[in-house]
């Protein structure tokens, strides 16, 4: 039954991505995309990887599609060109993936318990994890513990997106977003045009906002962690934004000020691994934070998550209010 | 008590399923944005809450069942939202509610 | 069986051609953009399926289960979609100031336009 559910969600991926492929306005690709990287989400649980799917759901459906959208309300909305010498590319693609399938033939079945990629270092993992790092879900002490420098690299990737971000667009465009409006005449529509959504969205960002608190904090014992909380609360603030307009979405939080917080994670993190290493351990070794390792390594997760997830809401809240500002400058 | 729950679940499971594949066969097949819509939100609402429902009453009164009525009562709130601003933007920009249905595709 | 031991890996590379080819041969560069994300997005499916045990659970330490998926690929897929989505941002970044600079987004007439390439 597994097999079936795998089997009809991979189909429905290859038809969207032949679809993506041959359509030419904008609009309903994006669209596409976004269903598609819902699909792999689900995909990703059908395959036991629930951290993974509420990762590509929250950041792949939910932040790319918002840029993708903000992007072609700036730029055009149709594809003009046609296909450049699609037969050469035809075949440098069939010839690339017979070449890549000859390869998968050596690979292990799927789901094989024997397969050499569970042989070395992922039964350490999840035997002795619980006793080493604590908490229950393995993907969370893995990623905060065994591997802590890749998340920390993982950090700075985001923060070093937001600062280029910042870089090409900057943050005096940004300011002068409100100014450009009056300048061209535009004042924002009349708020009680729009009276169900008005009152749907008030009743429901504090709730969002609450859920991605609970997700933050809950990513010990279930699926979350840094990385989605940090999302879901961009998103609430994003939600706001797109109903009342981006000068009072920015007068909630100033461009400025989100730089500084999200600079705040990355220093948290890396706070800690200096801070261990002024302790006597190594680096990133949450061991000797308190007087009792599982303790140490507690409160290490605890304050890196915090990090990861300080970042990564203001660099995504960062990027949006970018992207909306641009918007201003065509008009 | 246990088959009687079970048969109830895959009834309303069956309805939602079916109520899916309407909604999806009047999305291609209905001439008109606003009757589209119409077809996206009888899923949205319909299939979406009768699932749900099957759902639950296969859990019993455990938590998985408090987290499916919240996610229920979410839906039930911003998919109907959803629409509605749907309806509104396409009103707003000069869609028409009631072309003829046949010259219109 | 033997379809069911390997079709995962062979949609994904399906997917990972498909979104190649998309980057490929299409002028636009929004377009682009979506083709790489597909790509991307492929090559995690390839990853989270190498790390699937029949049987098993989510890495999530329960009572009374004894088999688990893999942890390790999805620690990796996890860093790998933030890291994605950041491209996807400075990408679309500089598509904003290509707009800017010339007016339009597809490729050939940018190439019309500017004299240096």
């Amino acid at each position: 039954m597994d097999l079936v559910i795998d089997i009809v969600l991979l189909t429905f991926l290859g038809i969207i991505a032949l679809a993506i492929n041959r359509i030419d306005k904008l609009f309903c690709v994006i669209m596409l995309s976004g269903l598609y990287s819902l699909l792999c989400a689900s995909l990703f649980v059908t395959m036991d990887a629930v951290d993974v799917a509420f990762t590509e759901a929250a950041v792949g459906t939910g932040i790319a599609t918002v840029l993708l959208l903000s992007t072609i309300g700036a730029t055009d909305t149709h594809q003009r060109s046609a296909p450049h010498r699609p037969l050469l590319a035809l075949l440098v693609v069939c010839t690339t993936g017979a070449i890549l399938i000859y390869g998968t033939m050596d690979m292990p079945a799927f789901g094989d318990p024997e397969a050499p990629v569970h042989q070395h270092v992922a039964p350490r993992y999840l035997e002795e994890s619980q006793q080493e790092v604590g908490p229950p879900n393995i993907v969370t002490s893995i990623l905060g513990s065994y591997r802590g420098i890749d998340t920390l690299g993982e950090v700075v990737v985001i923060f070093t997106a937001g600062l280029s971000v910042v870089g090409l667009i900057g943050f005096r465009g940004m300011q002068k977003y409100g100014d450009r409006q009056r300048a061209a005449g535009i004042t924002k529509d009349d708020m009680d045009e729009h009276l169900v959504l008005r009152v749907v969205i008030k009743i429901f960002i504090p709730l969002i906002l609450l859920f991605a608190l609970y997700v933050q904090f809950h990513g010990d014992y279930g699926p979350g962690g840094g990385f989605q909380a940090g999302v879901i609360f961009a998103s609430g603030f994003i939600f706001y934004t797109l109903m009342f307009g981006l000068d009072k979405g920015m007068r909630v939080i100033a461009p400025r000020v989100l730089g500084y917080i999200g600079s705040l994670g990355v220093l948290l993190y890396g706070g800690v691994g200096i801070t261990t290493m002024l302790l006597g351990g190594n680096f990133l070794d949450y061991d000797v934070l308190m007087h009792d390792p599982l303790h140490g390594q507690h409160l290490g997760i605890f304050l890196i998550e915090l990090g990861i997830g300080i970042t990564v809401f203001s660099i995504m809240l960062l990027i949006f209010f970018a992207f909306s500002s641009r918007k201003g400058l065509r008009q | 008590m246990e088959s009687i729950l079970n048969f109830i679940s895959a009834l309303c499971i069956g309805l939602g399923v079916f109520l899916g594949i309407t909604g999806a066969v009047g999305i291609v097949r209905l001439p008109n944005f606003f009757t589209r819509l119409h077809a996206a939100s009888v899923t949205d609402s319909g299939c979406a809450f009768l699932i749900l429902s099957g759902l639950m009453l296969q859990s019993g009164f455990s938590i998985p069942t408090l987290k499916l009525l919240f996610i229920l009562v979410f839906l039930l709130i911003t998919s109907p939202t959803a629409s509605h601003a749907l309806a509104k933007t396409a009103l707003d920009c000069g869609a028409e509610p009631t072309p003829h249905p046949y010259e219109e595709r | 069986m033997n379809i069911g031991a390997h079709y995962n890996y062979w949609v994904a590379i399906f997917l990972m051609m498909t979104g190649f080819y998309i980057v490929i041969t299409h002028g636009n560069l929004i377009k682009k953009l979506i083709g790489l994300n597909l790509f991307s997005t492929s090559v995690f499916i390839l990853y989270i399926s190498l790390g699937k045990v029949k049987g098993g659970s989510a890495p999530i330490a329960a009572p009374g289960i004894e088999v688990y998926s893999n942890p390790l690929p999805h620690v990796l897929i996890l860093t790998a979609i933030v890291v994605g989505v950041a491209t996807i941002a400075v990408g679309l970044a500089l598509v904003l100031l290509i707009y800017d600079r010339y007016g339009t987004i597809e490729e050939d007439e940018i190439r019309l336009k500017d004299d240096s390439l």
